[in-house]
């Protein structure tokens, strides 16, 4: 009898989950993987076949698409890396106890907005015609009005805002854990600053770096919004690619096999960071 | 045991409750354009037929049919496309169903639009749609840095660098093919030199896009582009042209000397849709004149409704009397049905150009 | 300042905002001595210990190591090296990494890094540890690493933060006297922080007692057990009768004195204060001093004139082994903590029966209140 609730309480603990992954994850993506591999013959006529993978390779504008929104990925991922590391070092290690809740809390609040009016704010500050432009002309600064947006720094810069709290909130927790001693043995055997951060607070801060590494660049990866609203007119995004093929031009089909492209892409490129640095998820992702 | 019996009911009931009592027949569920159900006519339209309430979404032509392609047409018992995405639409994924012409009032609709509209969306015989609203694609201008603007190919005009905008789909392909001397639409019937068209005019606007400041997105960021004096013309839809002149009087709408480029958005019965008695019924109170009126001003668009032009607001139609003359409106393109695969050739040719590290 | 001080505080005061945590603390210490600084819990000794360490700056005074001063000296600059409370071994770097961090630091080749180290952990007894990670060492282990870490690096002076304060308690015993041994092995001055009185009185050559910010008494350990200077090194170090009362009387530093339960008895004055009748008193009596007897009929012992002597019945008994002990209610209702042996015979005594306490009356540590 007690065993039989014990199995049951395990049933309904793990029934959500399961049916999470189940329905909302692994289905979806097998329906994704039978629709890349079909080819439109003739109207609601499909055969199977490669297709809309060989288009892909055989395109050059969509694969640099693809590398450009790897490459830019990465860009904000180190971005976010390098300006998320102070302010999480500094949450974690110098700021009081209370000021600790409160800093937290401004680094959420970007999260309060939605990613579209964080885009819109962005452009009303840095447009030609925006408060940046115009307060730099009022001080004498600048004599002609200066047009920030429509290119690619303001793309990354408006996607690291996005995303640097999922850089710092693992940083935070890592750093967190790291007895303050870590640091004062690390200087009192003769290390300096940088021997410091180096050999001690970074070597144990890997896990959180890493984690909130993946979390970034697959994070802006798959980011739409703020790419197609800041971006120029050459910043092409893939996720844009894959909307364009879904909705635009009706070709689900190799919008499908983006979709599985983009998925791929990324976690090989997760991999290879994993591997390059000597890290596990389960070391990583799983801690923090 | 007991625990589970209890748990399976309660999940049972749930899954019952969802399903019948949500979704009852009278129930209209409107999938249409921001604007095209404005909450003055919804509670109108409640307080005539109490049974029915109308659930609306507002989408756009590609979503619409992405929504009703995910699910085979259900979902929804109204929908509003375009004129030009019925006929392929229906043909690659049977999403629609055909009109009971009987239970429409066609008769006060304008001839030539209702003509255009059931000449394009016959299938087999059966009429699949009527229309609603027309209005076009442009160009807009001040007039007062811009003057001499009159056509697709202005935009290029490099007096006008950095100056100008245009929206990356295909509605300035084609203008720009028409600026050029082709009739793209004529050519929809031979896709080999509908290519050859498309060809140069992906040529002609990668080298264009030096003289572009940049591709606007929705009518929200064109409007702060042009009022704020950060561009001086672009292309445009019309009513945002007149949003606009009410703002500035000096930026009108420009009907490109080729002829602006018409849509007209129109009526269909998504293929499982299950309310439409209410969907007919919906169609002909919008198209009474004292709700045209309203739906006018709320829209911009001209009924497709004899005297559907007297109908607009006062604001709008000065606008519109300031873009257009009778030349104007005689030289109205219409948009032609987009035959199987020219999206993706469009499609293509639009990735060219945004690609194409020009500008 | 002699060259055989390796470390000397000269006054040396820190303040927090308006606390303040250190005040004009002053002390020398010979070259090689292991050194106990020992103090309850927030009184001061390890800001003391940061400050030499370099982590605090004085509010005021100086410190000198090796007869330089070393106010202007980063942490990382000073030749005093710390062992940490939690010890702090970095748990990314396995053992050899973490003892050749410092070596490192200085520079040193590889060759002179891979002897040294090797040659370090033969020291410490644990020669084929170096491949293994820091989560692979027992509790032993792991502080011998981080006294070899700090070892290795040739320090002036070794700063202890109570290091076997994690420890169990046998493994504790143990490593006092590795800790002492290693320390005559090395010959390197120790300071050791701790509030432990027995970790202390164990190891050190001598021990600062420290309240408040201030250090009460320095001295070897047995004479601040037998002779403590204040009421509050009396009270802190060894276990104790603690009683309160009033001098009736003062005889040269003799004192006729009653406690507040109503006890009279003879003590010693301690410190340097001069009483006079009618004074409130602090007295001190420790239990491994008080002699028990069972109080038979007839029996009666001479009992010197100067010794102090009260009966009283055994409320319990407390049985420890060599440390056994006694709780006897005595007159004034009072509990007295009485040292007794058992031998578990049937003489022993047990709860119930009646005793005759004594003790001498330089046992009697009285402190002016």
């Amino acid at each position: 009898m007690k065993k039989d609730i014990t199995r049951l309480s395990f049933i309904l603990l793990f029934a959500p989950f399961a049916l999470w992954i189940i329905l909302l994850i692994i289905l979806p993506h097998i329906g994704m993987v039978i629709i890349s591999l079909r080819e439109k013959v003739a109207p609601r006529i499909y055969e199977f076949s490669f297709a809309n993978y060989v288009d892909f390779m055989q395109e050059p504008i969509y694969w640099n698409t693809l590398l450009r929104t790897g490459s830019m990925s990465l860009l904000v991922t180190v971005l976010a890396l390098i300006i998320g590391f102070p302010i999480a070092y500094y949450i974690a290690k110098i700021a009081g106890k209370r000021s600790k809740g409160a800093l937290f809390l401004l680094c959420l609040i970007p999260l309060w907005v939605s990613d579209l009016i964080r885009a819109f704010g962005w452009i009303l500050l840095l447009r030609e015609t925006g408060v940046v432009s115009t307060a730099l002309q009022k001080t004498g600064l600048v004599s002609q009005p200066i047009e920030f947006l429509y290119n690619d720094a303001t793309v990354i810069m408006g996607l690291v805002y996005t995303v640097i709290l999922f850089m710092i909130v693992p940083l935070v927790s890592t750093l967190d854990g790291m007895d303050d001693a870590m640091v004062e043995a690390g200087y009192n055997l003769g290390g300096n600053g940088s021997t410091v951060l180096r050999r001690i607070i970074i070597p144990y801060a890997m896990p959180g770096i890493v984690s909130g590494c993946i979390v970034v660049f697959m994070l802006t990866a798959g980011s739409y919004l703020t790419p197609i609203l800041l971006g120029g007119k050459n910043s092409s995004w893939f996720t844009e690619q894959i909307y364009e093929q879904f909705i635009s031009r009706y070709n689900w089909e190799s919008g499908a096999a983006f979709g599985f492209l983009l998925l791929f892409f990324t976690s090989i490129v997760v991999w290879l960071g994993l591997k390059l640095s000597g890290q596990t998820l389960s070391s990583t992702v799983a801690k923090s | 045991m007991r625990l589970k019996t209890a748990l399976s009911g309660l999940l049972t009931a749930t899954v019952l409750s969802l399903g019948t009592s949500a979704y009852a027949d009278s129930t209209l569920r409107l999938l249409t354009w921001g604007s095209y159900a404005p909450d003055e006519l919804i509670e109108k339209f409640e307080a005539r037929y109490p049974d029915i309430t109308v659930e609306v979404t507002f989408s756009n032509n590609e979503e619409m049919i992405a929504k009703l392609r995910a699910t085979g047409g259900a979902g929804f018992d109204l929908a509003q496309p375009s004129h030009d995405r019925i006929y392929a639409a229906q043909l690659e994924y049977d999403i629609y169903k055909p009109l009971d012409l009987s239970q429409i009032d066609t008769s006060s609709m304008t001839e030539v639009h209702l003509n255009s509209v059931k000449e394009n969306t016959t299938i087999d015989g059966e009429v699949y749609a009527v229309p609603h609203q027309w209005g076009t694609s442009g160009l807009m201008a001040d007039k007062t840095l811009a003057p001499d603007f009159a056509g697709w190919g202005d935009l290029c005009d490099p007096q006008y660098r950095g100056k100008t905008s245009m929206r990356l789909k295909r509605t300035i392909l084609l203008g720009t093919a028409y600026a050029m001397g082709e009739d793209p639409f004529a050519a929809y019937s031979d896709l080999e030199k509908y290519q050859e068209i498309l060809d140069k005019v992906t040529d002609k606007l990668i080298a264009c896009k030096e003289n572009i400041k940049a591709y606007w997105k929705g009518g929200d960021d064109l409007s702060a582009l042009m009022l704020s004096g950060e561009i001086v013309a672009s292309e445009t839809w019309d009513s945002t042209a007149y949003k606009l002149f009410n703002q500035n009087p000096n930026i009108v709408f420009v009907p490109p000397e080729t002829g602006a480029l018409t849509w007209i958005d129109t009526f269909v019965l998504p293929r499982k849709g299950k309310a439409d008695d209410a969907a007919y019924k919906w169609i002909n109170f919008v198209l009474e004149p004292e709700n045209v009126a309203i739906m006018s001003a709320s829209t911009g668009a001209i009924a497709a409704v004899q005297g559907g032009n007297d109908l607009l607001p006062d604001d709008k139609k000065a606008a519109v009397n300031a873009a257009f003359t009778d030349e104007d409106i005689a030289n109205l393109k219409f948009f032609a049905n987009i035959p199987p695969g020219v999206e993706d050739m469009e499609g293509k040719a639009l990735e060219k150009i945004k690609a194409a590290t020009g500008g | 300042m002699s060259a055989e001080y390796d470390l000397e505080c000269l006054d040396v005061s820190k303040n927090f905002g308006g606390v303040r945590a250190v005040e004009d603390v002053s002390f020398k210490i010979p070259k090689g001595s292991f050194f106990s600084i020992l103090g309850p819990s927030g009184c001061g000794k390890t800001t003391l210990m940061r400050m030499i360490a370099g982590f605090e700056d004085p509010t005021r005074g100086d410190i000198y190591i090796k007869r330089k001063s070393v106010l202007n000296t980063a942490p990382n600059k000073r030749n005093v090296k710390m062992v940490f409370q939690h010890l702090a071994l970095f748990p990314m770097m396995n053992v050899f990494e973490n003892i050749a961090y410092g070596l490192r630091c200085r520079g040193e080749t590889a060759g002179e890094i891979e002897r040294k180290v090797k040659d370090v952990l033969e020291r410490i007894a644990l020669p084929d540890v170096g491949g293994r990670e820091i989560h692979q060492l027992s509790g032993g282990q792991k502080q011998r690493i981080a006294i070899a870490r700090c070892m290795v690096l040739d320090p002036d002076v070794l700063l202890l933060d109570e290091p076997l304060g994690a420890l169990d308690l046998k493994l504790r015993e143990a490593m006092k006297i590795e800790l002492k041994l290693l320390q005559h092995q090395f010959d390197t001055t120790f300071i050791y922080i701790t509030h432990d009185q027995s970790e202390a009185l164990v190891m050190s050559d001598n021990v600062a007692i420290m309240n408040e910010g201030r250090f009460e008494q320095v001295g070897a350990p047995q004479e601040l057990y037998h002779d403590p200077k204040t009421a509050f090194v009396a009270g802190f170090v060894g276990d104790n009768n603690h009683w309160t009362g009033k001098i009736n009387q003062v005889i040269g530093d003799r004192l006729d004195l009653v406690t507040e339960t109503g006890l009279s008895m003879t003590g010693h004055l301690r410190g340097n204060a001069a009483a006079a009748a009618g004074g409130n008193l602090t007295l001190f009596v420790r239990p491994e001093f008080i002699t028990t007897r069972k109080v038979e009929d007839g029996t009666s012992e001479k009992i010197s004139s100067d010794d102090n002597c009260l009966t009283g019945k055994i409320d319990s008994l407390l049985f420890n082994g060599a440390n056994s002990r006694i709780l006897v209610r005595g007159p004034g209702q009072e509990l007295i903590e009485a040292d007794i042996v058992l031998t578990g015979g049937t003489d022993d005594l047990r709860p119930g029966d009646p005793v005759r306490l004594s003790w001498p009356r330089e046992q009697t540590m009285c402190f002016l209140a």
